[in-house]
């Protein structure tokens, strides 16, 4: 990766590395060694003095039901996001695919939600199921449904993924129509000279020769869900009710910020790190074997 | 075009439209709101339809003091604050992830794949996961309610140093060459060729790096105490609880919408160096 010409003043490259690195020291390194080293300690009632415990906030957390119910939330959260986000991408991207005329106009009314903050996502969608203002808990009512997500831990979840999905649809059409543009033109016209219809030449075709676009968005959203959805979970439910909504990285929040437990909040945050970091190794990998097949 | 369907054809229009109606609906739903009087919204069923009050709600909404019993700033001072945040991250991630990769790239120096692996590893570790400890390292600095301390921490990035990276490496090396001839230094061939090869690539990073530096919400809301530091995203969801004692839906809803506008602009109206540095930025 180094230039077969290059230039040799150190103190000139030194220079030009130094912001980035000094950044990246005092903001990135220094606080997750700060975190790990904190995950070890156990600070008094009064925060006066702290006590190396070795794992002992990390067995504490594996013991605690409400860490592994978090995680069970999270996982179930995180898989529903995914899921429901990429589907729903997949299925306009397949048509989209198709337009010719208007192609540019629809694409452009169906990327903007990525512009929208993860907490903005949250409060339009807290407007429209608000439990006695919102336009949709209006027609529920209508229909019979006892909409009242504040109560209802189910109602709350389902409002949250909701949100989270709507979000996300943007980014996955993108990546998934630049997935469909890439095959080949003359593969698809030869399955239709071949007498196969539209559908099934999406499932034996389009759909297989996707598939690294699909892990990659798989690993992409899970990665959001886990960790960019931050603002929704806080404007929505903050949590509740009763944790119904409480995910992984919302409880590190709660329990350092708000519940002010310093060692456990950073033996969550370890946690977390590590969750990350097997997650970009994993997309990394991936990228890797794209490169190798091609 | 590979087949004539007609029927298919008027299927793929009518799905696409009401994906995007399906889209498109909570915003409209915001939008109406911003354009009623505070007493309609409060009204079962909300309006579906606009009324006439846009300009009037968006006049009290940027020039009032804030929404009452929010604690909040001014609307006006909150947009400048995220303008402020958005830019200086974007601009500022740009300028170190240039500087570095330029490092990395043509200079031969001890610790190089050290700094570049350290440089990788802020990839792994997003705000959300360090967030005491970089809260504290923050406060010992004394950069809680400052520009410096919504954005200096976020300016690190691993991403862009890749990107400015590919882009160096397809530079053909006899550029330098023939540079040195003609007597150019190391920053001279940076200013003069480097940023100019890269002017689309830097374009479409920054686009992408706006909407970041705008939509931050967990960083600014630990760090600012000071309401005149408020950013406007982070303050919505003061003002939804708010709402619960002063139900000022018909503001709230202005407040967001103006919340949302800029990064929703940039994209619109940039969309092909939106699409190029969303792709890029991922490879």
């Amino acid at each position: 990766m180094l230039k077969s010409i290059h230039f040799n003043s150190q103190a000139l490259a030194y220079l030009l590395v130094a912001p980035q690195v000094i950044i990246t020291l005092v903001f990135f390194i220094w606080p997750a060694g700060q975190a790990l080293y904190q995950s070890f300690l156990i600070e008094d009632a009064f925060g006066l003095g702290s006590e190396f415990v070795w794992f002992e906030n990390f067995i504490y957390l594996f013991e605690d039901d409400y860490y592994g119910e978090s995680f069970g939330r999270t996982a179930l959260f995180s898989f529903l996001v995914a899921v429901i986000s990429m589907s729903f991408a997949l299925f306009l991207a397949g048509f989209a695919e198709r337009v010719v005329r208007g192609g540019l106009f629809y694409k452009t009314l169906l990327i903007w939600p990525y512009a929208v903050a993860p907490v903005l996502a949250g409060a339009l969608w807290v407007i429209m199921f608000d439990p006695s203002l919102g336009i949709i808990t209006y027609f529920l009512k209508y229909f019979g449904i006892d909409w009242n997500y504040k109560l209802n831990g189910n109602q709350a979840m389902t409002l949250v993924v909701m949100a989270a999905a709507w979000k996300q649809v943007a980014y996955n059409f993108l990546f998934f129509l630049a997935g469909i543009h890439a095959i080949p033109k003359s593969m698809i016209e030869a399955a239709a000279i071949d007498g196969s219809g539209p559908v099934r030449r999406f499932w034996t075709i389009i759909f297989p020769l996707i598939s690294p676009v699909t892990f990659f968005l798989l690993v992409i959203n899970t990665v959001y869900a886990f960790f960019d959805t931050f603002g929704i979970i806080h404007v929505m439910t903050q949590g509740g009710p009763a944790k119904a909504t409480e995910i992984l990285v919302y409880k590190v929040y709660n329990d350092g910020f708000i519940g002010l437990d310093l060692g456990g909040s950073a033996a969550q945050s370890v946690i977390l790190m590590f969750i990350v970091i097997s997650l970009t190794v994993i997309q990394f990998r991936y990228i890797e074997k794209k490169v190798e097949y091609k | 075009m590979i087949e004539n369907r007609p029927i298919l054809d008027f299927i793929t229009h009518i799905v696409l439209i009401v994906g995007i109606v399906i889209i498109a609906f909570p915003i409209w739903v915001m939008f109406v709101g911003a354009t009623h009087e505070g007493v309609r919204m409060v009204q079962v069923p909300l309006p579906l339809l606009p009324g006439d009050q846009f300009f009037i709600n968006l006049k009290t909404t940027l020039l009032g003091s804030g929404l009452e019993g929010t604690k909040t700033a001014p609307v006006w001072l909150m947009l400048l604050n995220s303008l402020a945040m958005a830019l200086s991250i974007a601009i500022g991630k740009i300028i170190i992830s240039l500087l570095s990769a330029f490092a990395i790239v043509y200079f031969r120096f001890p610790f190089r794949m050290a700094c570049f692996w350290m440089i990788f590893i802020t990839l792994m570790l997003p705000v959300e996961v360090r967030i005491l400890p970089t809260f504290e390292v923050v406060a010992n600095l004394g950069l809680l309610n400052s520009y410096a301390g919504l954005s200096i921490p976020l300016i690190a990035s691993a991403t862009a140093t890749f990107m400015f990276r590919q882009v160096f490496m397809t530079i053909p090396d006899e550029l330098l060459e023939s540079a040195r001839l003609d007597g150019a230094g190391p920053m001279k061939f940076f200013k003069d060729f480097l940023v100019p090869l890269s002017r689309t690539n830097i374009a479409a990073l920054f686009v992408i790096l706006f909407i970041y530096g705008w939509n931050q919400y967990l960083w600014p809301l630990l760090i600012t105490t000071d309401r005149s530091m408020y950013t406007i995203v982070m303050s919505i969801k003061r003002m939804i609880q708010a709402a619960e004692q002063t139900p000022d839906w018909h503001i709230i809803m202005m407040t967001s919408l103006l919340a949302m506008l800029p990064p929703i602009l940039v994209v619109m109206t940039m969309q092909k160096l939106f699409i190029k540095g969303l792709i890029e930025s991922e490879k």
